[in-house]
């Protein structure tokens, strides 16, 4: 959290660009096989922040693509992280059917 | 301000920009860091909690525990966002409670709410991933890129 705070500080990037760059730099640590060791050390640690995202999406891609090949990769893309996604939409909706915007 | 807009101000628009500089406040980073930390602990903590907690109660392992842990998170965050709260963490916590699942949760539910008025296709649809969207972007063809390299 602390090196994200201090891309927002210091380096007075957007929370969206800090995000972005963060999503990448979690496929990318997927895809060097880094990740999976830090969620062994650090549990929900590892697996709460958006990182994760980025590994979950790396590695679903490449566990299709182990399966099915080159179509995998399109395919399997989604396949870990659709929980948080669909959850993220569903509840979403729902709270926007029950409440009103505050001033 | 990067250099090359400043080549094209005239003397005395630079010499408002350093005197403008100068009296503006200086952020805390070692203190935004220090509440980023606690926060984004703090809800990572709650993560580990639940996830132990499915672990536990129910049949799922430590790797399949991790999908029910971040739907329970996600709720959790877009029932504090409907109420109000997350905004009030957020201000105060800055990347610490925007970088964790529940930020991204946060940011959809808060562009679902307020883009209601707007209606439900267009507004509420529409403006749904208008934050998350970069970040569900960016992400897939990273892990798209990365995923081509490891192929071949």
């Amino acid at each position: 959290m602390c090196n994200r705070q201090i891309l927002l500080d210091v380096a007075k990037l957007t929370p969206a660009h800090v995000m972005s760059i963060l999503v990448v730099s979690g496929a990318v640590l997927s895809g060097l096989g880094l990740y999976e060791p830090l969620i062994d050390f650090a549990g929900a640690g590892a697996t709460v922040p958006i990182t994760s995202f980025g590994n979950s999406l790396t590695k679903g891609a490449l566990s299709e693509a182990e399966r099915t090949g080159l179509v995998g990769i399109i395919t399997g893309i989604f396949e870990v992280t659709s929980a948080g996604i669909s959850a993220a939409i569903i509840f979403g909706f729902i709270a926007a059917l029950l409440f009103k915007p505050k001033g | 301000m990067s250099d090359k807009k400043k080549k094209k101000l005239t003397p005395t628009q630079q010499e408002y920009q350093a005197f403008a500089k100068e009296r503006e406040p200086q952020r805390p980073v070692l203190a935004n860091c220090l509440k980023a930390f606690l926060v984004g602990g703090a809800i990572c903590l709650l993560g580990q909690g639940i996830q132990d907690f499915f672990i536990w109660n129910f049949d799922f392992t430590e790797k399949t525990a991790g999908n029910p842990t971040i739907a329970v998170l996600i709720f959790l965050s877009v029932v504090l966002t409907s109420l109000g709260v997350y905004d009030h963490l957020a201000q105060w916590a800055g990347a610490g409670s925007a970088v964790p699942v529940t930020g991204f949760a946060n940011s959809m539910a808060s562009a679902a709410i307020e883009h209601r008025t707007e209606g439900f296709v267009l507004g509420v649809g529409g403006k749904m991933f208008k934050l998350a969207g970069s970040v569900i972007v960016f992400g897939v063809f990273a892990a798209f890129i990365v995923a081509l390299i490891k192929t071949f």
